[in-house]
């Protein structure tokens, strides 16, 4: 008994894992396949063609949702490690309120929070408007509708997904490694870039992980902030379920973002010479 | 030779297989519904009881804020009522809808309300309606108007009646138009670059593209729609669209973010009374007309409770207070004369607000500006598979 113990305590999450994971995985995998309509019904045909003609169709919007993922998770790393660097060593007393901050306006849903860009960022709204009626801006100035709100959107949405990570890899870096590191002569930057950074890395890691796949796949922020050509992957795979109700080749589409995006976490990987990518990211 | 080397080959082959079955377990069953017998029809309303609460879901800004007359409803019959503004667009809610009511589950809303067109289309072909008992609808057959009462797309209104109608057209934010806009051309011109709204619905749009191009709807073919297709096509490429809108056009154009849209004409109208800039025209190429109509989804929890709801609405003084609100077509012509007899005592104020209403051609259409109008094409499955995909690869781009 004592022997099976773990395992029945494990009990519960297998069976989660089981039946909302991978049994919608099956039916997904198996959907993709078929062929039919929402009508006469959907048959399996093993008609891997779906995948062909989806990609065909849809191979711009998939790109560009690969570039927006890429250029807000860089975006967020460079707003988003500073501010986990400050607040875990000159944070203080005051840590867990700059974490509190942080974390404030994201108990407001995120459509809400997306919703209230579109109107703050308004062409003539309180901040453009005022600006324009100073002078300051061109008329037909607008950020609204652009690749930039997009980006801008996401980035925002999506920020404390990356400090978090990168705050309790920092939090962890003894103090006293760095003045060791500084004791051999070390300068402040170089301390940095041969101690601070590398004992950093794995929040990096798991900071860049859950941010670009959620900000690559979410077709949010490109509906609410963006215009005519910042459609996302996300915004397909929405209209071909909901509207079109293609099962078949939404399902094709999400499998083969899924697998663009794991390909490309495993390359990431590689690149960052972490041995095992989920032991570097639960660090 | 059909052996197998080890055992992990054995267990690989079941794993294998037992994936493959799994798969090939997986269809997604078709679900074409027989029109119901009228004796199940007669026993389904027999065995129906007033429960005391409806739960209606309908579209934005569809309602005064108050709720007027679903508190009138309230204390007259005393049934309460949950109201739900979570419809914003056709396909997305019939998406929503489909899968819950395949499996045969409730949407939990005992009405929706769905315009005239390919999704409403489909909830009744897929039995997704109950067959409305008309014995229980005196007030509709009374006070609907006769045009109401014949709907191509539900002979007899078996299913369906007519919350409103209105027209789609153009609406233009007055503080950065300076013109009168009267033609179609307004949304395809280069001085309104950036500036132009358009809509994401699929027919919406499509029907827009065919006015200019000179095609009637009604009439259009697949050769129609691509012509259309092609039209918008060059006015996304030229930059003149910033966006491709759902229910959100209408800030953005009070707002002026942009400043000539296609639009729904009550919106407008409900804008214009908070003193916002902005007018409503149809084009002289044409506009739609559509329908919104209220439906019980099968599975509603309290079917008679919505019966009466509907009904009620057709009471001439609850349709007009409904309809000085969300100012599209009523479909009870008596509406008029009261707002005429309410204009006979109204303050000068009030009195301008209703004499405007009740010439308004948007509000109580004459048979001549119906000829002007057209509806929605209605579409086959395979149509539709050939209609989408041309205004869709224009607005998700």
């Amino acid at each position: 008994m004592r022997r099976l113990t773990p395992y029945l305590l494990a009990l519960p999450g297998w069976m989660w894992l089981a039946i909302f994971l991978v049994v919608p995985m099956v039916a997904m995998a198996s959907v993709s396949l078929q062929t039919g309509n929402a009508y006469d019904g959907y048959a399996m045909t093993f008609s891997f063609s779906n995948y062909g003609d989806a990609l065909g169709r849809y191979s711009t919007q998939l790109l560009r949702s690969l570039v927006y993922g890429a250029l807000a998770t860089a975006a967020m790393l460079l707003i988003g490690y500073p501010v986990a660097y400050w607040i875990a060593f000159k944070g203080g007393d005051r840590k867990s309120m700059y974490l509190f901050l942080l974390l404030l306006p994201f108990f407001v849903s995120f459509v809400l929070r997306t919703i209230s860009w579109n109107f703050l960022l308004a062409d003539n709204g309180i901040l453009f408007g005022t600006l324009k009626d100073w002078g300051l801006l061109p008329d037909d100035f607008h950020v609204l509708a652009t690749t930039l709100a997009v980006v801008g959107g996401l980035t925002y949405n999506f920020l404390p997904f990356m400090i978090l990570p990168i705050y309790v890899a920092l939090e962890r870096v003894d103090p006293r490694v760095v003045e060791a590191a500084q004791d051999l002569y070390a300068t402040r930057v170089g301390a940095f870039r041969r101690v601070v950074l590398p004992l950093s890395l794995p929040g990096v890691f798991a900071g860049v992980l859950m941010t670009f796949v959620p900000a690559t796949a979410d077709p949010i922020n490109a509906q609410i902030l963006g215009g005519t050509g910042n459609t996302m992957i996300g915004n397909n795979i929405q209209t071909e379920y909901l509207v079109n109700l293609d099962y078949p080749t939404a399902s094709a589409l999400s499998f083969t973002l899924m697998a663009v995006l794991l390909v490309g976490i495993f390359a990431y990987a590689r690149a960052l010479g972490t041995e095992n990518v989920l032991e570097a990211a639960a660090r | 030779m059909g052996r197998f080397r080890t055992r992990r080959d054995v267990f690989r082959l079941a794993g294998y297989s037992a994936a493959g079955l799994a798969l090939a377990a997986c269809g997604v069953q078709g679900q074409k519904a027989a029109p119901p017998k009228a004796d199940a029809v007669k026993d389904f309303w027999a065995k129906q009881t007033k429960n005391g609460k409806v739960v209606f879901a309908n579209w934005p800004e569809y309602m005064p804020g108050d709720k007027g007359p679903l508190e009138r409803f309230k204390k007259d019959t005393g049934i309460a009522y949950e109201y739900k503004e979570v419809i914003q667009e056709n396909a997305d809610f019939f998406g929503k809808a489909d899968p819950v009511l395949r499996a045969g589950q409730s949407l939990g809303y005992d009405i929706v309300v769905m315009t005239n067109g390919v999704q409403l289309q489909h909830m009744l072909e897929l039995g997704y309606a109950v067959p409305l008992d008309h014995t229980r609808l005196p007030n509709f057959l009374a006070n609907a108007g006769q045009k109401f009462k014949e709907r191509s797309y539900d002979p007899g209104n078996k299913y369906t009646v007519p919350y409103a109608s209105g027209v789609t057209g153009i609406a233009y934010n007055t503080d950065h138009v300076k013109e009168e806009i009267t033609s179609i051309e307004a949304l395809f011109d280069p001085r309104y670059k950036g500036r132009v709204g358009m809509m994401n619905d699929a027919q919406e749009i499509g029907n827009f593209g065919m006015f200019a191009v000179g095609v009637d709807p009604e009439k259009s073919t697949e050769a129609d729609w691509k012509k259309a297709g092609e039209k918008l096509k060059a006015q996304r490429d030229a930059g003149l669209v910033r966006k491709y809108y759902d229910q959100g056009y209408i800030d953005a154009v009070s707002k002026g973010d942009v400043w000539v849209t296609m639009a729904w004409s009550g919106d407008v109208f409900q804008r214009q009374l908070a003193g916002e800039p902005v007018a409503f025209v149809v084009p002289e190429e044409g506009g739609t007309i559509w329908t919104d109509n209220m439906l019980i989804p099968k599975g509603a929890a309290n079917p008679l409770d919505a019966l009466m709801l509907m009904d009620y609405l057709y009471q001439p003084a609850v349709a007009a207070e409904l309809d000085e609100f969300i100012q599209f077509v009523t479909p009870v012509p008596a509406v008029q004369d009261l707002f005429r007899e309410q204009a006979k005592t109204a303050g000068a104020k009030e009195k301008k607000a209703l004499d405007a209403m009740i010439d308004s051609p948007l509000m109580f259409p004459s048979e001549a500006d119906y000829a002007k109008l057209r509806t929605y094409t209605t579409l086959t499955n395979e149509q539709e598979q050939v209609f989408n995909p041309i205004f869709q690869s224009i607005t998700q781009a």
